[in-house]
């Protein structure tokens, strides 16, 4: 069982991240499960996504999850929320931020001792697709870091996946996915 | 008027709103009146999408409440075509006058109720007082406990409540938040198939038939209202669960996938067992399978139909248990859970009464935890090696502050 959970704001896309993952992992033959915590909803309010993978029909619905990696698509939730929560020894931390990974640790003295790489998805997307819309480049990242799949096969699935979008959008987002495929570190 | 073809894949990520919404679409639902609520709104909105981008031949009433949703439904229903809708929570409260209208008339309606929690406090998430109000209301009540099976119960509540000997209305539940916004892997059925499984639908002392007037709807005093009453009870007690066991026969023929109304897992052998609806069935046979590992004989009941209520199928389901769990989603106001109560009453003239406990959690979309099963699969496993009921009759899994039991 892979377990992810993303940390966002209402409205960032990590809702349409989270499955849009699973469907592209669904492809493979694997069993999938994409959920959020919504609460009250608000845009802009911090929200978690979760992502659950595995061999085996996946039965579990609980809403608790030791995360194996933690997606952070909002800079500033790395000091308004606990990104560390109910986290692993061996968790993987993908965090967007303007700051190199030793900056950010620095800031944050929470994520010391963790694996934490660092990408900024929001600079990236706004770049590309001209939106602060990070969840797409994360994507990329954690093709990267986790070699889950070729990234050309990634982004092949993602442009079926997003096929209702404008040309030019689906042309943006892969250039997203690609930029924080190449800059994560 | 003509509608397209949907080309689907094996196997699509849907949430269990979609796959609901999916399933409206390849019944080709003549008459969807609705009021959208939280969190079952994308079920609707799916049907006006599939409708407006020409995916179905049919019409969407926008409606100015639930109350009147319902009845529009019924209007439809009585006229003689397809219906279907959806709601949730307070949007169900408000329906609930027009819910024994409709089962009273006799009107095959699918109604897929998204569970969620009833104000006050208000909440959106998910847990079983809506679909506890409506036990008394004359329908059929199928649950699911995942996406994929909210698709398929659809298909099966139209076949049953459509049919001729029955003629109920049918709701589909799923779990607000935990199955109407999970997306997972489903297995589709192309739409040929889906709508052949179901049928064309045939109409039964409709309305629009001029050539023979009938009239919907009527008043009965002491004459007769009773026993419209109890010919609807009879059916119910009767013809339906036939019906139903039909049609998952049928669909199991169709899909490979096998419906029992009354689901019973790793329970051959079972010491202990929790019961229980949604997808807090599908937690529990995980944590049954681990506890199993531990050397505690865990199994799970998980109920399919929870209107009629299978008496029959829960007194063989719990035949040779020791100890069980009940878990309601329900706040009961004041006496055990209803679920608690009513398997309580299937297995007191039983011979090998199990010892039988009840718990309250998930009010309010409360996460039931893998953790907390093996807590309760463990007690459970201490009333056996006891020979009795170790903890007060009803408790409370989850909630903070001090430690609630009762009786």
């Amino acid at each position: 069982m892979l377990e992810i959970r993303w940390h966002s704001r209402a409205g960032q896309g990590a809702v349409t991240g989270a499955k849009g993952l699973a469907d592209v992992i669904s492809t493979t033959g694997k069993d999938v499960q994409a959920f959020a915590f919504y609460g009250s909803a608000k845009r802009g309010a911090a929200m978690t996504a979760y992502n659950r993978v595995d061999d085996q029909p996946i039965m579990n619905h609980e809403k608790y999850m030791e995360p194996d990696f933690v997606f952070v698509i909002d800079p500033a939730l790395v000091y308004t929320t606990d990104v560390t929560i109910n986290a692993k020894e061996n968790t993987v931390f993908i965090i967007t931020t303007h700051l190199s990974t030793e900056e950010l640790v620095a800031s944050q003295p929470k994520l010391e001792g963790k694996t934490v790489y660092t990408v900024d998805c929001i600079k990236i997307a706004q770049e590309t697709i001209g939106r602060a819309i990070p969840n797409t480049p994360m994507l990329g990242a954690f093709m990267k870091i986790s070699e889950m799949y070729e990234i050309e096969f990634f982004k092949e699935n993602m442009k079926r996946i997003l096929g209702k979008l404008p040309q030019k959008i689906i042309d943006a987002n892969m250039l997203a996915i690609q930029r924080a495929y190449d800059e994560v570190k | 008027m003509a509608f397209d073809k949907m080309e689907l894949r094996e196997t699509e990520v849907w949430d269990g709103n979609f796959a609901a919404a999916q399933a409206l679409r390849q019944a080709q639902v003549d008459v969807v009146a609705a009021y959208p609520i939280t969190p079952s709104t994308p079920i609707v909105e799916g049907y006006a999408k599939f409708l407006a981008d020409g995916y179905v031949e049919g019409e969407f009433v926008m409606v100015e409440s639930e109350h009147a949703a319902m009845s529009g439904c019924i209007g439809a229903a009585a006229a003689g075509g397809r219906v279907a809708t959806a709601t949730s929570s307070q949007g169900f409260a408000l329906m609930v006058e027009t819910l024994y209208q409709a089962s009273g008339m006799r009107l095959p309606i699918v109604l897929n109720v998204v569970n969620r929690a009833l104000a006050a406090p208000l909440n959106v998430n998910g847990d079983h007082s809506d679909m506890y109000l409506g036990r008394d209301s004359g329908w059929i009540q199928l649950d699911a406990y995942s996406p994929q099976e909210a698709y398929d119960l659809n298909f099966i509540a139209f076949k049953v409540s459509e049919d001729h000997d029955v003629r109920l209305p049918a709701m589909v539940h799923q779990d607000g938040f935990m199955t109407s916004h999970t997306a997972q892997g489903v297995k589709t059925i192309d739409d040929d198939t889906a709508y052949g499984f179901i049928g064309d639908f045939k109409p039964m002392n409709d309305m629009l038939d001029f050539d023979h007037p009938v009239t919907h709807g009527v008043q009965t005093e002491e004459d007769w209202h009773f026993e419209h009453k109890a010919r609807q009870h009879n059916d119910l007690m009767t013809k339906v669960m036939p019906k139903i066991q039909t049609a998952f026969d049928d669909f199991e023929k169709l899909t490979g996938r096998k419906y029992n109304i009354v689901e019973s897992y790793d329970m051959d052998d079972a010491d202990v067992t929790v019961v229980c609806m949604g997808t807090s069935v599908e937690t529990a046979r995980e944590v049954a399978k681990e506890m199993r590992a531990k050397g505690i004989k865990a199994g799970v009941v998980g109920i399919r139909v929870f209107r009629p209520f299978p008496f029959e199928e829960i007194k063989a389901a719990f035949k040779n248990v020791k100890a069980i769990a009940v878990l309601d989603r329900s706040a009961p106001g004041g006496t055990p859970g209803a679920m608690f109560n009513e398997i309580a009453g299937a297995l007191y003239n039983t011979d090998e009464r199990a010892l039988l406990s009840g718990y309250i959690y998930g009010l309010g979309g409360r996460d039931l935890t893998k953790a907390h099963l093996v807590d309760l699969y463990t007690e459970l496993q201490a009333n056996v090696d006891a020979g009795k009921v170790t903890t007060p009759l009803q408790q409370f899994i989850g909630v903070r502050g001090p430690k609630l039991a009762f009786l």
